[in-house]
């Protein structure tokens, strides 16, 4: 089948600003939107820049603007889409080419929820010990693949360029609610701080757009929560008291 | 064209499981280091890895690193070098550990230790029934290792420079000769189109597969072989290369991975008369048996007409699993059969062929991940490779599953444990004249040529259909001829290769036109070893060779590029406690 594909193009080399290009492309109904960039690529215009790598999910590298929503490329299929599609780069970051996008302040927010474990306790020789359902506490945040569709669709990241964003809280919340962690409190401090999660606005926008099902405001909530209360719980744990 | 030099100890080019598993290690050991990476570090393909790392920890029965070692030498059609599967086997305890004490979120038994899960060709030794040995994280595993290893890099300070995409190898002489060193790299920075020479002490290459020479795989589009063609090109020989894997469960069509832990939780294979069709080539192992026998059984059954349908693919079943099971263990590979294919594996068979998955070959090392040039193991001093794009061996002809997780972790540490001591002890080597000159030539080269005939896409595109129809999985030699005949064609074409874009700022097709010639470069050096040996072993099936022939092919590859031609010298494979028998499951 026939398929229509508006791109918004930008060339630093050459375009004073963005501006729409369509393709007519041959397709398939059960292709991929990465499938027609790269038919594009390859048959019609070699010069559009985009990027991907795994094509099925995992890497998060392909996020963009398909049809006015956050998806990952290679997980959005031709029959789901209205035509013409558009495709547009993240919103929020400086384009650096067409649909590439500069990620460096988006990785420099997730660094400063330091993102990484922190337990200066000398170890034990095997493994730390953690039960079924401690483990189960922080599972939802540990998929992410900081792909930045949920904080380039927040309405606060667009406008306040000192929050941290949905992403850099689905970090922290995976540390925090870690039982291995002790680093929760000083974690905390920086989600307290502003910027940090209680300037969210509780818009959802970034639960929409995880290409992984994460529940994020969830875990910015139960980060509030903790930062209030004190003590860190998650949602099924408040319920039960 | 711009030019920028740095200087740093260590370079790592690669920012996967093998480069940030190294680069941690030095940031511990207080050396400078450089990692380069053509993606951002999360992007890299060892997050896609489902299954899980095999390691005999016995959390859930008993088990020793010895049967991991003999399963693994066994697996790899006893090609593989024993001294280094001992120490594969035996370091991949403490590296699982060390994992878990940087944070990996392992699944947990009750008991709240790491949760073990079977995986194929791994077994009991006394009893020969599937073992738990692969310690996992739902099938995210691979995602959960590369989170955590660039998260303690970030704390570390590790130095990234990414999306610096390589195109040459930098050395003091030829590789061959005595006192020659490796003193560094050049890189294209992609986002503006700047040369950058990385002027080191010691580089480790972990730039992983080439998958993409096939047309289904399960790799990423990034896997374009680069460090193993740019040692290549420098004179560095490539080891069994003509061992590749496909791995039997691919998505029809797409080549997605769909995890060997389905099978691991107990799903069938299904031929299109409903028959479990491994009992007839595996009768002890079944679904569980290596890869290797898998896929060529899929192979036959769908040359014999028992394909579903009488089409090219066959059926994974999991309706028989619990719907916990499917939750909560195979959650992600459930998702890929209802997006990709419409179709929902509580309720209907998936419809899976074989993928091109991972390449046994590579840049041969020694267990301390330095690269050698010869068959007696002679290193290339500064130089080391680690990951899918080295060849120590432990692999041999045939990789069991969740064998190359404990690869890139043990040997991206020992790699980087040598370089440390390396490091503190030598001086920089100078550097070539004019290093960027052959860098230079080549992509003025691509940009400049304004009466090329032929688009990137139309020759990557034939390479991956020869090699997929000549080169894959049921080779004869007559086909292995053609192929090389026409990859080298294709080579040809690619030297009036014409590109749409000739700016500097992040040229896709600047980059894919440097790409599909390191895959030209790894699919010849693969085809011509694959005619070379005239036997079958492991993942490397000839029907005019059908068996296995010890007498004359015990022996590793080594292929070496010489002008237009590729000329084999063989090593030979280092055995230590198991003679080698009879490969049956």
């Amino acid at each position: 089948m026939e398929v229509v594909v508006r791109i918004l193009r930008f060339d630093p080399e050459k375009d004073g600003k963005p501006h729409w290009q369509e393709f007519r492309i041959e397709a398939e109904p059960n292709d991929r939107v990465l499938d027609l960039l790269h038919i594009i690529r390859d048959e019609h215009d070699g010069t559009l820049a985009f990027r991907r790598s795994c094509g099925h999910g995992i890497c998060g590298s392909d996020a963009m603007v398909i049809n006015g929503k956050n998806r990952l490329a290679c997980k959005t299929l031709v029959k789901d889409l209205r035509q013409p599609i558009t495709i547009e780069p993240l919103r929020g970051f400086r384009v650096i080419k067409d649909l590439v996008v500069d990620m460096e302040p988006f990785f420099a927010k997730y660094r400063r929820v330091m993102p990484y474990l922190i337990n200066d306790e000398p170890p034990p020789e095997k493994e730390r010990y953690q039960s079924p359902e401690e483990r189960e506490r922080f599972d939802d945040t540990t998929k992410c693949i900081l792909c930045a569709c949920c904080t380039t669709g927040c309405p606060v990241f667009w406008v306040n360029g000192e929050f941290l964003g949905p992403a850099a809280f689905v970090a922290a919340h995976r540390f925090v609610f870690d039982s291995r962690d002790r680093a929760a409190a000083e974690r905390l401090q920086i989600l307290a701080e502003y910027g940090g999660v209680f300037n969210c606005h509780v818009a959802f926008n970034c639960v929409d757009a995880c290409p992984r099902g994460i529940n994020v405001t969830k875990a910015i909530l139960e980060l509030r929560q903790a930062i209030l209360s004190g003590a860190v719980q998650t949602e099924a744990e408040l319920s039960r008291r | 064209m711009q030019t920028v030099r740095h200087r740093y100890d260590a370079v790592i080019v690669g920012a996967g499981g093998a480069g940030l598993m190294a680069a941690l290690h030095l940031a511990q050991a207080g050396i400078p280091t450089a990692v380069l990476s053509k993606l951002y570090p999360t992007r890299s393909h060892t997050g896609t890895a489902q299954g899980g790392i095999g390691a005999a920890l016995g959390n859930m029965e008993e088990d020793h690193w010895e049967w991991h070692a003999f399963d693994t030498i066994k697996g790899s059609d006893y090609l593989a070098d024993q001294d280094a599967v001992e120490i594969m086997c035996r370091e991949a305890i403490d590296c699982v550990y060390f994992l878990e004490h940087m944070g990996l979120p392992f699944d947990r038994t009750p008991e709240g230790k790491i949760m073990q899960r079977r995986f194929g060709g791994h077994t009991n030794n006394r009893t020969g029934e599937p073992v738990r040995r692969a310690c996992h994280a739902a099938d995210r595993t691979g995602h959960m290792i590369l989170q955590t290893l660039y998260q303690q890099c970030i704390r570390y300070g590790v130095q990234f420079f990414n999306e610096f995409f390589l195109t040459d190898l930098l050395l003091t002489g030829d590789p061959l000769e005595t006192g020659t060193r490796c003193c560094g790299v050049v890189a294209l920075e992609m986002q503006t189109g700047i040369l950058h020479i990385f002027h080191a002490k010691a580089v480790l290459f972990a730039t992983g597969g080439f998958g993409r020479i096939f047309k289904v795989t399960s790799n990423a589009h990034t896997l374009t072989g680069d460090g193993c063609a740019v040692a290549w090109r420098r004179g560095i020989p490539l080891e069994d290369m003509e061992f590749y894997q496909f791995h039997p469960t691919g998505i029809y069509k797409l080549g997605v991975l769909l995890s060997e832990a389905a099978r691991g939780e107990g799903a069938y294979l299904l031929n299109g008369l409903g028959e479990r069709f491994m009992a007839r080539y595996a009768p002890k192992l079944m679904e569980l048996a290596p890869r290797d026998l898998v896929s060529r059984a899929m192979y036959l059954e769908i040359r014999e007409g028992r394909g579903v349908n009488g089409k090219d693919y066959l059926h994974l079943d999991v309706r028989h699993l619990p719907k916990e099971v499917l939750e909560k263990k195979l959650p992600d590979i459930t998702e890929f059969a209802r997006i990709y294919l419409g179709v929902d594996p509580e309720r209907e068979p998936v419809p899976v062929q074989p993928t091109a998955h991972y390449a046994m070959g590579g840049i041969p090392t020694n267990v301390d991940g330095q690269v050698v040039v010869d068959e007696k193991n002679t290193p290339l001093v500064g130089f080391y490779a680690a990951g899918e794009c080295a060849c120590v061996s432990v692999h041999g002809a045939n990789r069991l599953g969740t064998n190359s997780l404990v690869d890139i972790l043990v040997f991206g540490r020992r790699a980087a444990l040598h370089m440390a001591r390396f490091c503190r002890d030598a001086d920089f080597a100078p550097l070539p004249e004019n290093p960027e000159a052959q860098t230079m030539e080549h992509i003025n080269r691509l940009l400049n040529n304004n009466d090329g005939r032929w688009r990137v896409g139309k020759i990557r595109r034939e390479l991956q259909e020869v090699m997929m129809d000549k080169a894959s999985v049921l080779r004869t030699g007559d086909e292995l001829q053609e192929c090389l005949d026409k990859v080298r064609d294709l080579k040809a074409q690619y030297a009036q290769v014409r590109l749409d874009d000739r700016h500097s700022a992040f040229n896709l097709d600047l980059i894919e036109a440097l790409e599909l010639g390191y895959l030209l470069d790894c699919a010849e050096a693969l085809v011509a070893s694959a005619l070379n040996r005239t036997e079958s072993r492991g993942a490397h099936y000839r029907e005019d060779f059908p068996k296995r022939d010890d007498v004359h092919w015990l022996k590793h590859t080594l292929a070496y590029r010489k002008g237009d031609d590729i000329a084999f010298r063989y090593k030979p494979v280092a055995i230590t406690k198991y003679p080698p028998q009879e490969r049956k499951y």
